[in-house]
């Protein structure tokens, strides 16, 4: 006999993939960028990425009471070099706030293996998915929006990575 | 047999309020709605109640609401669908001054949100049958002409309202909605498969005569 679970993960998945695929896989070719010959290729910013930016959010040790952890890597394209020192902007809707309060943002230092980690609040679902929204935008490098999205609203981390592209 | 038609016809009530209002009350107890203002709240709960109304319209015009005779029952799909217009204008411009940007990525199709298409696509399919039923006087679109119009775009309203519900992460919990969506879709089908068999029919009589 076999058992069927039947939970909102796997149902959402199942309807979803069945009324979505059109859309789905065009937005996924667009992420999935192939390697190219030159080397690692500049991370594209995602649609919706910069919605409810605020520019110049400051360096913080953690955003809010924390309690959630967001991270990922900057690197060089082509070569792939790990950048130290990016500031990378975080916000997001959470249980402290609006995306667009001052309060749901902050930003973060790369460190010399060009990774990043801020603690934050929670992030629940807004417009219909739990996501975050990152952003490189000090000059050096070409801006990056980044919009990753939770695959359970009850997840407590998220990633993203930058492959950023000298101007 | 009196006894057994009046039993039905409040069973038939008491399924319909509770496949509309289950699905609300719960979504009224969601946790979400702790971390939403009140306008967020405002615009989801018009959607809620937008995909109920969704599920009524195929329901009056195919005459399974017991105690509305025919004629009352297109007087209420007209209302009920001027009632669906305003709930949609309500859930947009809620979600447009919660975030505006991601209102308008919506709007543009340029949303990151798998959803958004199917309900900009599903809101315009209302507004133009709204209007147009408004206009249907005035235009001169007989029944046959009106349905020929009408029927599609119920057709769009109704996927795209499903698909656009299913995909969303939000208040809703997901049993109650998804019951609510087969209903919906349920209804429509069975509304227009009705209409097509009776027009087959009566393509076969002309046919023989």
């Amino acid at each position: 006999m076999t058992t069927v679970v039947f939970n909102r993960r796997n149902f959402l998945a199942a309807g979803g993939a069945v009324l979505a695929t059109g859309i789905l896989a065009t937005g996924v070719s667009g992420l999935l960028l192939p390697a190219r010959a030159a080397g690692l290729a500049p991370t594209e910013t995602m649609s919706g990425g910069a919605n409810n930016y605020r520019k110049g959010a400051a360096v913080v040790e953690r955003i809010g009471k924390g309690g959630f952890w967001m991270s990922g890597t900057v690197r060089r394209a082509g070569d792939g070099a790990p950048l130290a020192g990016q500031r990378i902007q975080i916000w997001a809707h959470t249980v402290e706030g609006q995306e667009h309060e001052p309060q749901s943002h902050g930003a973060t230092l790369t460190d010399k293996d060009g990774k990043f980690r801020l603690e934050m609040p929670q992030i629940i679902p807004i417009f219909g998915q739990p996501h975050g929204h990152l952003a490189y935008d000090s000059g050096e490098f070409k801006t990056v929006f980044l919009r990753p999205v939770m695959r359970s609203a009850k997840e407590t981390s998220l990633e993203a990575h930058f492959v950023l592209q000298p101007v | 047999m009196k006894g057994w038609r009046s039993a039905r016809a409040t069973l038939i009530w008491v399924a319909l309020a509770l496949a509309i209002g289950v699905p609300i009350a719960l979504a009224a107890g969601s946790e979400q709605l702790a971390w939403r203002g009140p306008v967020y709240i405002l615009a989801g709960f018009a959607g809620i109640i937008a995909l109920g109304l969704v599920l009524v319209q195929p329901l009056l015009i195919g005459g399974y609401l017991p105690g509305l005779s025919a004629y009352r029952g297109r007087r209420v799909h007209h209302w009920i669908g001027g009632t669906l217009a305003l709930a949609v204008v309500i859930h947009v411009a809620g979600l447009w001054i919660t975030s505006p940007p991601d209102m308008i990525d919506a709007l543009t199709f340029t949303s990151p949100t798998p959803f958004s298409p199917f309900g900009v696509i599903a809101m315009w399919a209302i507004f133009t049958v709204a209007l147009l039923a408004l206009l249907r006087r005035r235009l001169g679109l007989r029944l046959r002409t009106w349905r020929i119009v009408h029927v599609p775009l119920a057709i769009v309203i109704v996927a795209g309202s499903v698909a656009h519900c299913l995909l969303i992460e939000g208040t809703m919990e997901t049993i109650s909605k998804a019951v609510l969506c087969v209903l919906v879709l349920a209804a429509a089908i069975k509304v227009i498969a009705g209409l097509w068999r009776k027009r087959t029919l009566r393509g076969e009589s002309i046919a023989r005569q």
